[in-house]
């Protein structure tokens, strides 16, 4: 009992004591808190503000690409009523083939085209009244011709294209109070075109050219297929050599060779080759493959050989990570069964690692499909007015194309080269988006 | 006084010792030393484990017992800077042997492993990927045969019956273990190694599988490496106590844990280390 009360009586001291203490540490830990969630809110701002200064740019990109792409996916026409003459085109009456397509399909549009001004008559004039249509009605015509023989000796109503300045100050591309002398489009035509208008014969429509047609000079007969059909084409043989050879040797790398010096060298770089600018790989691919093993140059066959030897080792490192994720115990199971090495890769861990391989290579490629300095190596920057039909065809990539669209003065490239672009991205876009559909899909747990 | 009472607590549930001593002897190992790199990981351990017995491999973490486990089939060929000297004979054979194969040892002397690790594949598959690689199985309903015997053996048929198309992972930690072992006696090895198989398990699917492995013990010859002394003491009937890469000493696992000669084996089971 008197024990229990000294206990008692010594109690409280302790408690105050203790509270005393406590209370500080607690004020200590206030304080502290403060301060604390001080910088975590700092942080969260500095870093809201991050992400709304990259979303501003990316919007601002968009913006800007598809404000100037979209026009170029709408074109002008004219309505014309031609008068295709047996005269002009198959005097013989033959209807051969070769007769029909190197006959005179210039006039028959020249005459329906002055038909609708009679009151032009000086050369200047009818020179400039012509020059309002593009030189593709000419080639509309012969192939409508050639398709259906029937329609010579008829009067035909077509819809032609109209040339790229008439097409731009129908989309408002051109100012109007601006000296005659400072604009592409002369006073006359532009009355024309006017009275054009008020005749109901100019029409808007879709532009199915810029998907039918590879380049051209013309604005209004250029197309991205020929450059997205090289594009395809080089993609084909870069898919074709980088994945087989970069997944062999991830997997020899990660799985059969010794971990010793060499491997380290070979593992090092690798990972500089990653880093090497890829106008490099270009040279390379000049020197290598054109010049020492007589490849012929602009081909989408040496362009994907030199996109393969820049895209492997994205992928090499792509494969290694997902081999390394692979988790060991599958291997020991497989070993423990008594499976083979070759089995065990075979069987379990390769299948595992599949997706973050195909996402590696899905990332590899549209990197590939994106590039120009390489190409412009080996040539893949010509000319080229038809759409290519194999890998040894000169042919030009997407990039390329809007590199030389970007390049070219005529107004009517401008929009044609957002919209290249516009298209470009949506390819780039639909890969990304099929690397994290293929992840999603394939992912599997242990 | 309180040591005594230890000992008895542990042994108390022991199975009465089996009169095997005299069995015949599956692995003979000589002279096994292992080392990682520069570093000695086994000393010298000469240890015979004797045909359908289960032997366990005692002994406090990093002591060699699961180096020495995975010296038995050979699983240490797959660490680099690992290297096994000495001699380990499977009924007479040198399994170090440059003419043994590998892949064919490893099909006489499976494994279960720490960590369930079925593959991420159909419960039959996982059975039937051992007798597929190696051959035994070729048809479609010797396939179906080795996979229903090798389930039932396991004790795990009646429980996936059903589900033969489903994912191994998708079962439960003690059901995986038991695949794991279905996997492994799928292939008819004469041994079976297994390393801590109920580390990652509930007492009551730990249990299942202490039951399953005295079950086996008729077939196969088991060696086993458990952390829990009490895990011995159930399911061996031969007990090898390992320390600092040492074999200190081996015997009935009666005798290991009733009356150990060594003071270390006596420290060790009575908890004062490990």
């Amino acid at each position: 009992m008197t024990n229990g009360t000294t206990l008692d009586m010594k109690a409280p001291a302790l408690v105050m004591q203790e509270q005393k203490t406590n209370s500080q540490a607690m004020q200590a830990v206030q304080d502290s808190l403060e301060r604390r969630y001080a910088a975590e809110k700092r942080f969260k701002l500095i870093g809201m503000g991050a992400v709304a200064v990259a979303l501003f740019f990316l919007c601002l990109l968009f913006f800007t690409i598809i404000s100037n792409g979209l026009p170029a996916f709408t074109e002008t026409r004219i309505k014309l009523e031609v008068a295709l003459s047996p005269q002009d085109i198959d005097p013989q009456g033959t209807r051969e083939y070769n007769t029909l397509s190197t006959a005179d399909y210039r006039s028959p549009v020249r005459q329906a085209v002055f038909d609708l001004f009679p009151d032009v008559t000086d050369r200047r004039g009818k020179r400039a009244l012509f020059d309002m249509v593009s030189p593709g009605a000419t080639f509309e015509l012969r192939s409508m011709v050639l398709d259906d023989p029937n329609l010579i000796g008829q009067r035909i109503t077509v819809e032609v294209p109209m040339s790229d300045d008439i097409d731009q100050l129908r989309k408002g591309h051109i100012d109007r109070n601006l000296a005659e002398s400072d604009r592409r489009v002369k006073d006359n035509q532009i009355d024309w075109y006017d009275r054009l208008v008020a005749r109901d014969l100019v029409v808007t429509q879709f532009n199915t050219t810029l998907f039918t047609a590879a380049d051209s000079r013309e604005p209004e007969l250029a197309g991205i297929l020929g450059a997205a059909m090289g594009s395809l084409f080089t993609m084909i043989v870069t898919l074709a050599l980088s994945f087989p050879i970069a997944v062999a040797a991830a997997v020899y790398l990660e799985e059969f060779a010794p971990k010793n010096r060499l491997t380290q060298i070979i593992e090092v770089n690798i990972n500089n080759l990653a880093a090497v600018p890829s106008i490099v790989f270009g040279l390379l691919g000049l020197a290598v493959f054109i010049n020492f093993f007589g490849l012929p140059r602009s081909a989408p066959l040496v362009g994907g050989m030199v996109l393969a030897l820049m895209t492997l080792p994205t992928i090499i490192i792509a494969s290694r990570a997902a081999l390394k994720a692979v988790p060991p115990s599958i291997r020991e199971a497989a070993l423990g069964l008594g499976a083979s090495k070759m089995q065990t890769v075979g069987h379990h861990v390769l299948p595992l690692a599949m997706p973050g391989m195909l996402t590696g290579t899905i990332i590899g490629m549209a990197q590939a499909l994106g590039e120009t300095a390489p190409l412009l190596m080996i040539g893949m920057v010509a000319f080229i007015v038809d759409v290519p039909g194999s890998f040894t065809d000169p042919a030009t990539v997407m990039p390329v194309q809007i590199y030389l669209w970007a390049d070219a003065p005529e107004r009517a490239f401008v929009e044609r080269t957002s919209a290249a672009i516009m298209i470009l991205l949506g390819f780039l876009i639909t890969m990304n988006a099929l690397a994290v559909v293929l992840r999603k899909k394939f992912e599997r747990r242990w | 006084m309180a040591m005594t009472t230890a000992t008895t607590e542990i042994t108390g549930t022991a199975p009465p010792a089996d009169d095997r001593s005299n069995q015949p002897v599956a692995f003979k190992t000589r002279d096994v030393c292992v080392f990682y790199g520069d570093k000695q990981a086994l000393f010298d351990v000469d240890l015979d484990i004797n045909e359908n017995q289960v032997t366990a491999l005692i002994g406090p973490s990093g002591c060699g017992k699961s180096t020495y486990l995975r010296c038995l089939n050979r699983m240490n060929d797959t660490i680099d800077i690992c290297r096994v000297t000495g001699k380990i004979e499977l009924h007479g054979g040198d399994i170090y042997d440059k003419a043994v194969d590998v892949v064919h040892l490893r099909a006489r002397v499976g494994m279960v492993f720490q960590k369930p690790n079925p593959f991420p594949k159909s419960i039959y598959d996982n059975v039937a990927y051992g007798p597929r690689i190696h051959g035994i199985a070729t048809t479609k309903a010797e396939t179906d045969e080795v996979v229903h015997n090798s389930l039932k053996k396991a004790g795990l048929l009646k429980e996936v019956a059903d589900r033969l198309d489903q994912p191994g992972t998708g079962l439960s930690g003690g059901q995986q273990q038991r695949l794991c072992i279905a996997r492994a006696i799928a292939v008819q090895p004469e041994v079976i190694l297994m390393d801590e198989p109920c580390s990652a398990l509930d007492p009551i699917a730990t249990a299942r599988i202490e039951e399953l492995i005295d079950e086996l013990r008729d077939q196969f010859t088991i060696v086993i490496v458990t952390h829990s002394m009490q895990q011995a003491a159930r399911v061996s009937q031969r007990t090898a106590f390992f320390h600092l890469g040492d074999l200190v000493e081996v015997g009935d696992t009666s005798k290991i844990f009733n009356s150990p000669e060594d003071q270390r084996t006596q420290d060790y089971i009575t908890g004062r280390f490990g």
